[in-house]
């Protein structure tokens, strides 16, 4: 203890060395996001018929170290829209606000909320693209379920760069590369919306989900999960994935620390 | 008793880590605001039409987003139907920014006719169009666009641009992932290089075949020989082939299903 206030309760350099001065920057060119901090994994989604399903684990990473294990990254927009979050989970809930702000407004209008899934997916993307423009992008990838203007099923997906795309299933991260063939297979091109059923959507995600924890470092066994279909959303926010069989772990050989 | 109050002082003498901050190094940041969605994309006339083409997958590296996402927009019609418009566009690059590109276009397109009460010509929606990327000169859209439509004389009309604004009009062009597999072709099948007429002569002395304008069923024919040979050779090409062709008429949009593979 000394005799300047400032200096109270700061860790001492003489014990733990200076600190690194460049994160009080006060100098130089300002400075935006260059890389996320903490993040969530995959965002998977389904349609079916009459309907849009859509999943995320409850994980929010540091790096590789699980930090927080009990947040939810799917997000409910008005009546029938969910926003599903992929990557910087301070951006996500930067986003979450943004979007709460204007529902707020809308519920206090004369005409009450009518934007749709398909009006908030363009929002959120002009949202991602006007930031990357700026060079100070929010560091997300997420879905946007719910229905469009004619009451179809609707899922599309927005990117920190401000590319969108739709298709009958999405996911983002690593989701992309593991969950999107396993659905190709489940759902193909030429087998119609109409014959795929909620329940059918929902296993789907569920078995994607399970393959994802077995090969995603960066996910978790808890999960969110909702489904919108015409009389509203059902989200469950704290299920856990059932019937996890490791047996074929001890199978997987020819990288890792194994030598034979 | 004055060294008490002089605050300014205290960060010098005691070397506090707060005090250096000035010392910092500039840090670099490292976001890439460009990425790279593939396909291709194609534009032929003739002497009464102009076609644009375009695959509809979406890549981003080796991944595959979507089989439905069109590269060619009607500009200046209706904001869901397109209908009413005179003038077509195809964006090939990054999708973001084509799609910024698009409705830019669009949008000034549709208040030329709000405020002048007259269609805007294809060769004035050209320029305006290169003087659009023009001013993104040193940030710019990283697309290869292509516009069409039909010219005051009822002429198949087609522009090439460069993502900064350079263009020209031309009877066809190529552009996108494939574009130095088609081009070649349509120069050998559109423009007739490398033809010459059997007989004509010996060496130097040998007839070029002169191009002229194609029937409409031909062309469309070669559109889609050069996508499905692209689908052959170029991993970021496939799915569908989506096909504008504007006559006097109106445009009429057509599509025909790709190698998915």
């Amino acid at each position: 203890m000394n005799h300047f206030p400032e200096a109270w309760g700061r860790p001492r350099d003489d014990v733990y060395g200076a600190y690194n001065p460049s994160y009080l920057q006060t100098s130089g060119p300002k400075t935006h996001t260059s890389s996320p901090a903490v993040t969530g994994t995959s965002v998977i989604g389904v349609k079916f018929n009459g309907g849009v399903a859509l999943a995320t684990d409850n994980l929010a990473s540091y790096g590789s170290l699980a930090r927080f294990t009990d947040v939810k990254r799917l997000r409910v927009f008005g009546e029938n829209a969910i926003v599903g979050f992929g990557g910087d989970v301070s951006d996500m809930q930067y986003i979450d606000r943004l979007l709460e702000s204007i529902d707020i407004r809308e519920n206090y209008s004369s005409h009450g909320n009518m934007l749709n899934a398909k009006n908030l997916h363009t929002y959120l993307s002009k949202v991602f693209y006007k930031r990357r423009s700026e060079f100070n992008p929010l560091w997300n990838h997420v879905l946007v379920a719910g229905y469009d203007g004619d009451g179809q099923p609707f899922l599309s997906s927005a990117d920190l760069l401000g590319t969108t795309f739709s298709a009958p299933h999405l996911a983002t991260g690593f989701g992309a590369h593991l969950a999107v063939p396993i659905l190709r297979r489940l759902f193909p091109d030429e087998k119609p919306l109409e014959e795929v059923s909620k329940e059918q959507a929902i296993d789907a995600l569920k078995q994607c989900l399970k393959v994802l924890f077995y090969r995603d470092a960066r996910s978790l066994d808890k999960y969110s999960i909702a489904v919108i279909t015409k009389d509203g959303i059902d989200l469950k926010e704290n299920e856990q994935i059932e019937s996890q069989s490791w047996a074929f772990a001890e199978r997987v050989k020819g990288y890792g620390a194994q030598t034979k | 008793m004055a060294s008490l109050l002089d605050h300014s002082a205290r960060g010098e003498t005691v070397g506090y880590s707060f005090s250096q901050a000035a010392a910092a190094p500039v840090k670099q940041h490292g976001f890439y605001p460009y990425t790279d969605n593939g396909g291709s994309t194609l534009g032929i006339t003739g002497s009464d039409f102009a076609i644009l083409a375009g695959d509809t997958r979406s890549t981003s590296g080796y991944n595959i987003n979507s089989r439905m996402v069109p590269k060619v927009f009607k500009i200046g019609g209706d904001a869901e139907t397109g209908e009413g418009a005179h003038i077509i566009l195809s964006v090939v690059g990054f999708a973001a920014d084509g799609n910024a590109l698009k409705e830019r276009l669009d949008s000034i397109v549709k208040m030329y006719r709000y405020q002048h009460g007259k269609r805007m010509s294809v060769s004035a929606c050209a320029q305006r169009l290169s003087t659009i990327l023009y001013q993104k000169r040193f940030f710019p859209y990283y697309v290869t666009a292509i516009l069409a439509g039909l010219d005051e004389e009822g002429k198949g009309a087609l522009y090439s641009y460069d993502p900064v604004g350079s263009y020209e009009r031309e009877q066809c062009r190529a552009a996108g992932a494939a574009a130095s597999l088609i081009m070649p072709f349509l120069d050998n099948q559109v423009n007739f290089k490398n033809q010459y007429i059997p007989g004509s002569g010996e060496g130097h002395a040998l007839e070029a075949k002169k191009p002229e304008p194609l029937p409409q069923d031909h062309v469309k024919q070669l559109v889609r020989d050069a996508f499905t040979s692209a689908v052959e050779r170029h991993i970021e090409v496939g799915d569908n082939l989506q096909m504008l062709i504007a006559t006097k008429d109106g445009i009429q949009e057509v599509f025909h299903p790709l190698k998915k593979d």
